[in-house]
């Protein structure tokens, strides 16, 4: 005898569709769905355009208070104090400074004590909260994710929607869950889980869908962790990824500057226990079922690194470059001078970026300062330390790690999306690998002609010191 | 947003898995504040190289090409970065719709919003497209959006599109326009939002 599902049955949700099902304001028949957006992130470089078209077509911004605006992208790590020399990028830094005052909103401009990279300002202030929506004209806004947030990158028309409605015009994605469970193997870090996450499911595996990762591996994780993991998820074609929230969670707003404070302001319900209680309705009910689903042994996963143009060419560091034959794979060995069969091991290396929305914050530099301290950089190495944020900058002073990594010969700039996509003078020249903690390895992303190899902070910091690609898990072990 | 209907027009292919927005526009070029100018920078690194010089073998260098209005592209097109200026460098450059077995998704929106048509074929259908364009630069391709159907020579298929992304693109509304129409809705909903 069959029976119909069961009530308790149809009720089971994701994460994703309860955080979701929240916003929906309305539906187009036969069409999207209107998504309420609760906080609206925006820099400099995609934000200009918007502002314009709102202007020319007489449209005022309808929620004000729920925009926060820095500047990241475009500004120099170096004499933030002193005029921006690149004329286009003070043109465009100064176009953001007015657009917000014009249109009352917060911005925390080049030199403020919030500034820093959008994906590490935001969260380290309490902005990024579980359960909301948020968006930012950036592709690593699913950064955010790892709150259990529905976070992330849009376009510039879509930023002007934002603008004009606080809401947006969008189909439900498609669900996926990644599960990476059991225990990891020393010097295997965050960036190492989700760069073989993406090398084992390739980069258009997420296209179409929001992904929740699951499993004690992430439940282990600390918040810093969770977020590069989830910055990532583009890197498969994610629009976003997800992590429940947990007492991790909550420890790590809690307290924050704009995190609900313990007795909710005037007229308003909550307060943080309030959010606390709510939040922890959020995670996956046990039963929901995903489109599509992955289970990962984290006993399997070693440090990476990447040796092709795109983040889902990544092989253990003590790997050989696969043997393939299609044209795409011959293009990006040729662009990087590498060969099939090859190990990476031993690869002189002349440039070494540590900084990025994917590890700029201090538990980074704090892994790499550890392996330093007390070592010197090898002479034919160019050691570049970009902090995400002001705060993390404050973080590295006060806590001494500034000092280690001086003396052992790195470079520390200040904050900003920097030698990540080299939109400023933070540039790899021509031809040169850079061993690089950001999150993209494409053709000149650092520089014309610059060659990415993605990695760690801890295998970042390992080639700083060897000048080479070395095998960090026999260096840990020794 | 202006109105797409059909188009009959030829292609220029662009046979490369996985082209990434920072290939179709460079971050160097992102520092413009407002839409125009970025067609001149489309694909700059691969158009020219170091030295400023043109890659010949660089098929948008190919003066057989230069009138396409269609682009023909490998799988997973448009991934990496959300910035629309690859979008405006696209639309810019002169095309009208690009023709892949994959798009990216933030891509693909972008595009939508401004009237350029990402069309998703099979594998099959693209390697004979690209066969066709490649052997005869002066192939025509048609594209009907009214009835979703790409025909080249003698070989069609049927692509599928959001429903209203179609009315969309039809009639040139944008989102905006709609949006903005929901303004009481959307207040309504705010007043019952959970805010801590």
């Amino acid at each position: 005898m069959r029976f119909p599902p069961s009530r308790e049955f149809i009720m089971k949700k994701t994460l994703f569709d309860k955080v979701w099902d929240a916003h929906v304001v309305t539906s187009v028949p036969n069409g999207p769905q209107v998504l309420y957006i609760d906080k609206h992130l925006i820099h400099e470089v995609t934000s200009p355009q918007a502002f314009n078209e709102l202007e020319e077509r007489g449209i005022k911004i309808a929620r004000p208070d729920q925009i926060v605006a820095t500047a990241d992208h475009n500004t120099p790590t170096i004499d933030q104090h002193l005029p921006i020399k690149d004329l286009l990028s003070r043109n465009q830094l100064a176009q953001l400074t007015k657009n917000c005052d014009q249109h009352g909103i917060t911005l925390y401009g080049l030199g403020h004590e919030n500034n820093g990279i959008v994906h590490v300002m935001a969260p380290e202030l309490g902005i990024t909260q579980p359960g909301m929506t948020m968006v930012c004209g950036d592709s690593h806004t699913s950064t955010h994710g790892a709150f259990g947030t529905i976070a992330f990158g849009i376009g510039t028309s879509q930023v002007a929607q934002v603008f004009a409605s606080q809401c947006l015009l969008l189909q439900k994605p498609k669900s996926l869950r990644v599960n990476v469970n059991g225990e990891l193997a020393k010097g295997v870090l965050p960036k190492d889980v989700i760069l073989y996450i993406i090398a084992k499911l390739g980069t258009n595996a997420g296209t179409g869908y929001f992904c929740e990762y699951a499993g004690n591996v992430f439940e282990e994780m600390s918040m810093e962790g969770r977020m590069t993991v989830c910055n990532m998820s583009i890197e498969m074609g994610a629009r976003g990824g997800m992590i429940a929230p947990d007492q991790t969670t909550f420890d790590y707003v809690e307290g924050k500057e704009f995190a609900p404070q313990d007795v909710a302001p005037a007229g308003q319900e909550g307060g943080f226990a309030k959010a606390v209680e709510y939040w922890k309705t959020l995670p996956t009910d046990e039963g929901a079922v995903f489109d599509q689903e992955y289970h990962i042994n984290a006993e399997d996963i070693a440090p990476m690194i990447t040796y092709g143009t795109n983040p889902g060419m990544g092989i253990k560091i003590n790997e050989s470059i696969p043997e393939k034959g299609d044209m795409t794979f011959e293009k990006a060995l040729e662009y990087m001078n590498f060969k099939k069969g090859n190990q990476l091991l031993n690869t002189p290396i002349n440039y070494v970026f540590i900084g990025s929305c994917t590890n700029s914050r201090i538990e980074d530099f704090r892994v790499a300062a550890d392996y330093v301290k007390g070592k010197q950089k090898a002479p034919n190495v160019n050691a570049w330390l970009v902090p995400g944020s002001q705060k993390v900058a404050r973080q590295l002073a006060e806590e001494g790690l500034k000092e280690v990594f001086e003396e052992a010969g790195f470079v520390l700039r200040q904050p900003g999306c920097s030698a990540c996509l080299a939109m400023n003078d933070d540039k790899i020249p021509a031809g040169e690998y850079c061993v690089s903690t950001s999150n993209r390895n494409f053709e000149g992303r650092q520089g014309q002609g610059a060659r990415t190899i993605l990695a760690s902070p801890l295998v970042a910091a390992a080639t700083a010191i060897e000048g080479k690609i070395v095998d960090i898990t026999k260096t840990l072990i020794a | 947003m202006e109105k797409f209907t059909t188009l009959k027009a030829t292609a220029a292919p662009l046979a490369v898995e996985n082209i990434d927005t920072d290939q179709i526009i460079p971050a160097r070029f992102l520092k413009a504040t407002d839409k125009k100018g970025f067609g001149d920078n489309l694909f700059m690194d691969w158009r020219f190289d170091k030295k400023g010089e043109v890659v010949t073998d660089f098929p948008l260098n190919n003066p057989l090409y230069k009138n396409a209005q269609i682009l023909v592209a490998g799988d997973n097109f448009g991934c990496g970065s959300s910035r629309e200026h690859a979008a405006w460098a696209i639309v810019g450059y002169g095309f009208k719709v690009v023709i892949s077995s994959f798009f990216a998704d933030i891509f693909k929106g972008n595009a939508l919003n401004n009237g350029l048509l990402p069309i998703q074929v099979s594998p099959a259908f693209l390697k004979e497209v690209l066969t066709a364009i490649k052997k005869d630069p002066n192939t025509e391709i048609i594209i009907d959006l009214e009835n979703q159907v790409v025909v080249i020579g003698q070989a069609k298929e049927a692509f599928v599109i959001d429903p209203y992304k179609k009315v969309c693109l039809l009639n040139g509304y944008d989102d905006i326009d709609y949006l903005i129409s929901q303004k009481e809705t959307i207040e309504k909903f705010e007043k019952g939002r959970m805010v801590f």
